[in-house]
């Protein structure tokens, strides 16, 4: 055995890169889960094609994993990967743009065949020219290796070759010094009706830890110290798991039945796959004909007394609107979740973006406001779900929540809730007439007469005796929410709907390092990119304060104070600048805008650059 | 994936469903609204028939729920005093779909029309009966738009001149009946606006079933669609052309039974009676899906023929039914336990600085 050198590393990202066949999700999300058991913080980014299967090869069928751990708490998945891990030569074309100079390249050699070349659309072999001197390469036939050490179990090389990804797993594990144990029952209990295929794995997973402690190529291996995060126990969570768990969790806190009406679309589509396995917490889901089916029948469930649930991406939103509308008329409680991808249209369903920002608060017919919410991490997901539901159910209104295709998919560690420290969310259905003698209508129930804090409705729900009344979407009159055309009466709900909305009390926007002249506003998944580019600008000496909107309907009480008491406002969004359209035509402040379409996250680096302009007026220390 | 047999009982459509405290009239089921429709609708009629057929159900009255979508018909929920939701146009389908799952102590019926039902909520109506959720959906058939002032409709037939046809429509109309037996459904039948008698009779078997009942109501629009089933209603007109179906009875019609139903090919046609050998009476059977088939098959857009009563009813586990026992047989498992649920299998705790990995 030769004597490696272990050095500590603060913080490293990795990609794993191959075809969409080659499991590099599946590769990605076991080292994420070594990291998360050990004690890291970390950050997750996977990509993949839209297609299912692209053809085997090409660029198009490039699927990719990347991940960020460290000894600290980090806020994004990484830039820049320092160590890229390629199976094929479409994954290294496709992903080598990416990779800093002096980077690790590890590929994967036996598919560097002139086949293979060709069809990623390389003239000749980039192993064996000069381009990839740059970076430390090692060429390890993993498939070779892998079919070599599993000939004896009786594996075919077919099957073999389904194995490499674990032995690639195998020599970063090894070269993270990452405990093996753990995955090595994952796998057998991943494969318990296979045996064979559990074998399989878990040998070429060997095999791949005993290549790099064996091999000479490798003269170092790295340490990643466990992260000190506050005291908690903590756990890895993605956000559509995080997202799912908020309903349940809402479900439990108000008491009712949770009702989820969807129809598959990406990137929401884990949310149903999530919530069906949790019947037991007396969760119903419905997979709908259709967008609009999904959420009518949320509606429905709603108006009978239930949590009522709808979860999409845009297209599906741009569908639900009119149903949305109804929900906003007949004032019953509904959870429509977006979790946005790149638009219009079909535009981009795997990757990521933020333009239904003005779809979600202006996108219905007529004056229909509602909440709008928006998690900024994976694991914020969890509470803002249970928030959108307090609003939902305390207001009586339908309440969107943007989440988007990073948070969606990303994960981080969470630092678990007890369900004492939840909200409660219990609701009173109403129970008895409500007229009063003063107006001539003792004795009956007036479903619009509101309560006068909240201006919520009344909650009726069918099989109440003595209740019996009609809704619907034709303009209520007030109180007695007869079908009324009368103009005073539709002036009146018209304002009565936007003050009930305006009114509902959101807590104060925080700013971090408030005393500086520039403001960095964010919402939804930007919050890491800037909080690690502030860090790094805050780091170089630069004063830059920075906060986040969780509220985007109705905005913090402080929003506009706390524009005005910065000279510059520069909003970073992934859309072309439409919170800070919406901060300049509400509170007429001049704000800075950062927008990016690319379908991916702004990385750390790049978002400082993006700022610095702003920050290196006056107050810079030279 | 294989079939689950959830032993299920069979129970009626009604039988969850709280039962009134006493006899109830027509008039309780009247609400304080003004009805609006134009004088002569035939949507008059049928609201007199269901206010007067609602109470023979002897169900609690705030247990009933009407849902409706939008078009002249969908105003219904406001002329009962019932719960009630006048939703959106199409949607009526799924909304009740939502209600229905998850509340089986209510009486769920959809009120829609030809429009509604079957032009922007096709898809809706379609999956409703192919589920077979536990919903009793009316679908007036007036042929033409009424509310949005006399357009064609999907029902109207080829030729027809209106607003939007000037030179006469070249669309191809639906058979409702056909198209409800295409998706499925496990009750369909057919009723006229002013035939009292038979429209209770077909409704009170709907609200029956379990399951999903489509009853088709042709409904006249004196408005926009004048005596459009006029020749269904005329005697000398509708002598040779109203056929009423009974489960287990020959079907012949007309005066003293004139005119008789036969097999012709792999459907039906109409014999004169004296004609006929007896035995060669085709004799309704209403679990027989080909059957219904072809009956609807002898509706045609000229009204040539239309068969009116219960053309089909066969009995086929709802999917509320399913869906809410897959949901109890998870909850009387056990191990709702948030807590479990939010931590999984893999933590890890920091205190004082100091983690301890992955606790099983
Ligand atoms: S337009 Fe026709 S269907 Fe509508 S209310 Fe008038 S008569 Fe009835």
């Amino acid at each position: 055995m030769v004597q490696q050198r272990v050095e500590r590393r603060a913080r490293v990202v990795i990609r794993f890169a191959g075809d969409s066949g080659d499991g590099m999700q599946l590769t990605g999300d076991r080292f994420t889960a070594e990291a998360a058991a050990f004690g890291n913080d970390l950050a997750t980014f996977p990509s993949f094609p839209a297609e299912i299967r692209a053809p085997a090869g090409t660029l198009a069928g490039v699927s990719s994993f990347q991940l960020h751990f460290a000894d600290y708490d980090i806020l994004t998945p990484g830039d820049r990967p320092d160590v890229l891990v390629v199976m094929n030569p479409a994954a290294l074309k496709a992903n080598l743009g990416d990779l800093p100079r002096g980077a690790v390249l590890i590929v994967n050699v036996d598919e560097f065949t002139p086949r293979n070349l060709a069809k990623a659309g390389y003239a000749g072999n980039p192993l064996e020219d000069s381009s990839l001197e740059p970076y430390t390469v090692h060429q390890v036939p993993m498939a070779a290796l892998t079919a070599g050490a599993l000939e004896p179990l009786g594996v075919g090389r077919k099957d073999a070759d389904r194995s490499k990804n674990m032995f690639a797993l195998g020599l970063l594990s090894w070269m993270y010094s990452r405990p093996t144990e753990e995955t090595e029952r994952w796998l057998r209990s991943k494969f318990a009706r296979r045996p064979e295929v559990a074998e399989a794995n878990v040998v070429a997973f060997r095999t791949g830890h005993a290549y790099g402690e064996t091999t000479e190529a490798f003269a170092v291996t790295y340490e990643v110290a466990p992260a000190v995060l506050p005291d908690g126990t903590y756990r890895q969570i993605t956000g559509n798991t995080a997202l799912a768990y908020g309903i349940v969790a809402a479900g439990r806190r108000s008491g009712l039945p949770v009702f989820l009406g969807s129809y598959p679309i990406t990137p929401a589509s884990d949310i149903l796959h999530e919530l069906a396995g949790l019947k037991r917490f007396g969760v119903t889901t419905f997979q709908a004909e259709d967008e609009i089916a999904g959420v009518g029948a949320a509606i429905g469930a709603s108006y009978g007394g239930a949590l009522g649930v709808t979860t999409t991406s845009g297209p599906g939103i741009s569908l639900k609107s009119e149903a949305i509308g109804l929900a906003v008329m007949t004032e019953l409680p509904l959870l429509v979740v977006d979790v946005q991808r790149g638009g219009p249209s079909t535009g981009l369903p795997t990757k990521t973006e933020q333009a239904d920002l003005l779809q979600a608060l202006f996108g219905r017919n007529g004056e229909a406001p509602l909440p709008v919410v928006a998690p900024r991490s994976p694991s914020d997901a969890f509470d803002v779900a249970v928030e959108a539901a307090r609003l939902a159910l305390t207001y009586r209104t339908p309440v969107l929540l943007l989440s988007d295709g990073a948070i969606a998919n990303g994960s981080e560690p969470w630092r678990l809730p007890e369900e004492d420290a939840l909200p409660d969310l219990t609701v009173t259905f109403a129970t008895a007439p409500n007229g009063s003698e003063a107006d001539g209508t003792d004795g009956r129930f007036l479903p619009y007469l509101r309560d006068p804090e909240t201006l919520a409705r009344p909650w009726a729900v069918p099989g109440t005796p003595g209740l019996a009344h009609r809704i619907g979407g034709l303009e209520k009159a007030d109180k007695t929410g007869d079908i009324s055309y009368d103009p005073a009466n539709h002036e009146f709900m018209v304002r009565v709907r936007q003050a009930k909305i305006d009114g509902i009390p959101v807590p104060d926007l925080e700013v971090q390092d408030p005393d500086a002249d520039v403001l960095v506003l964010g919402w939804g998944s930007t919050y890491g990119p800037i909080g690690a580019a502030v860090r790094r600008l805050r780091a170089a000496g630069h004063l830059i304060a920075q906060a986040h909107l969780r509220h985007l309907n109705p905005f913090p009480a402080n929003t506009e104070a706390v524009l005005r008491s910065y000279r510059r406002v520069v909003v970073p969004e992934m859309n072309l600048g439409q919170l800070a359209f919406l901060l300049q035509g509400r509170f007429c402040v001049p704000v800075d805008s950062i927008t990016k379409v690319s379908g991916m996250p702004f990385g750390a680096a790049e978002l400082a650059e993006l700022l610095g302009p702003y920050v290196t007026k006056e107050e810079v220390p030279a | 994936m294989s079939a689950i047999d959830l032993g299920l009982p069979t129970i009626g459509g009604l039988d969850l469903i709280p039962a009134a405290d006493g006899p109830q009239k027509a008039k309780d089921f009247t609400s304080d609204q003004e009805v609006r429709w134009c004088p002569g609708c035939g949507d008059y009629a049928v609201l007199a028939a269901v206010r007067s057929f609602l109470p023979t159900l002897a169900l609690r009255r705030e247990n009933t729920v009407f849902v409706s979508g939008i078009g002249c018909s969908s105003r219904f929920p406001y002329y009962l005093d019932t719960y009630g939701f006048h939703s959106i146009h199409g949607r009526a389908p799924a909304i009740a779909t939502g209600l229905a799952v998850s509340r089986p102590d209510l009486s769920v019926f959809v009120v829609t029309g030809d429009g509604d039902a079957l032009s922007i909520g096709g898809n809706h109506l379609i999956h409703a009966l192919r589920r077979n959720v536990n919903l009793t959906i009316l679908l007036f058939n007036n042929r033409i738009y009424g509310l949005t002032k006399g357009q064609y409709s999907p029902t109207s037939e080829v030729g027809k001149v209106t607003k939007s046809t000037p030179k006469g429509s070249v669309d191809a109309p639906f058979n409702p009946v056909s198209l409800a037996l295409g998706a499925d459904a496990t009750f369909v039948g057919r009723a006229m606006d002013s035939d009292r008698k038979g429209l209770t009779t077909v409704l009170e078997a709907a609200a029956r079933h379990r399951g999903a009942s489509l009853v088709e109501i042709y409904q006249d629009c004196p408005i926009f669609n004048d005596g459009s089933f006029d020749v269904l209603r005329k005697p000398d007109k509708s002598e040779s052309r109203v056929i009423t179906v009974r489960h287990g009875e020959p079907i012949t019609f007309g005066t003293e039974g004139r005119w008789a139903v036969v097999r012709r090919g792999f459907g039906l046609g109409v014999a004169p009676t004296a004609e006929v050998a007896p035995a060669d009476v085709v004799v309704h059977d209403a679990t027989d899906h080909e059957l219904a088939f072809a009956l609807s098959r002898l509706s045609d857009q000229g009204l040539d023929h239309a068969v009116f009563g219960v053309l089909r009813q066969v009995s086929r586990p709802t999917y509320d039914d399913l869906a809410r026992e897959q949901v109890r047989t998870a909850v009387d498992a056990g191990g709702a336990d948030l807590r479990a649920l939010v931590h999984g299998t893999d933590t890890w705790t920091v205190h004082d600085g100091t983690v301890t990995a992955a606790v099983r």
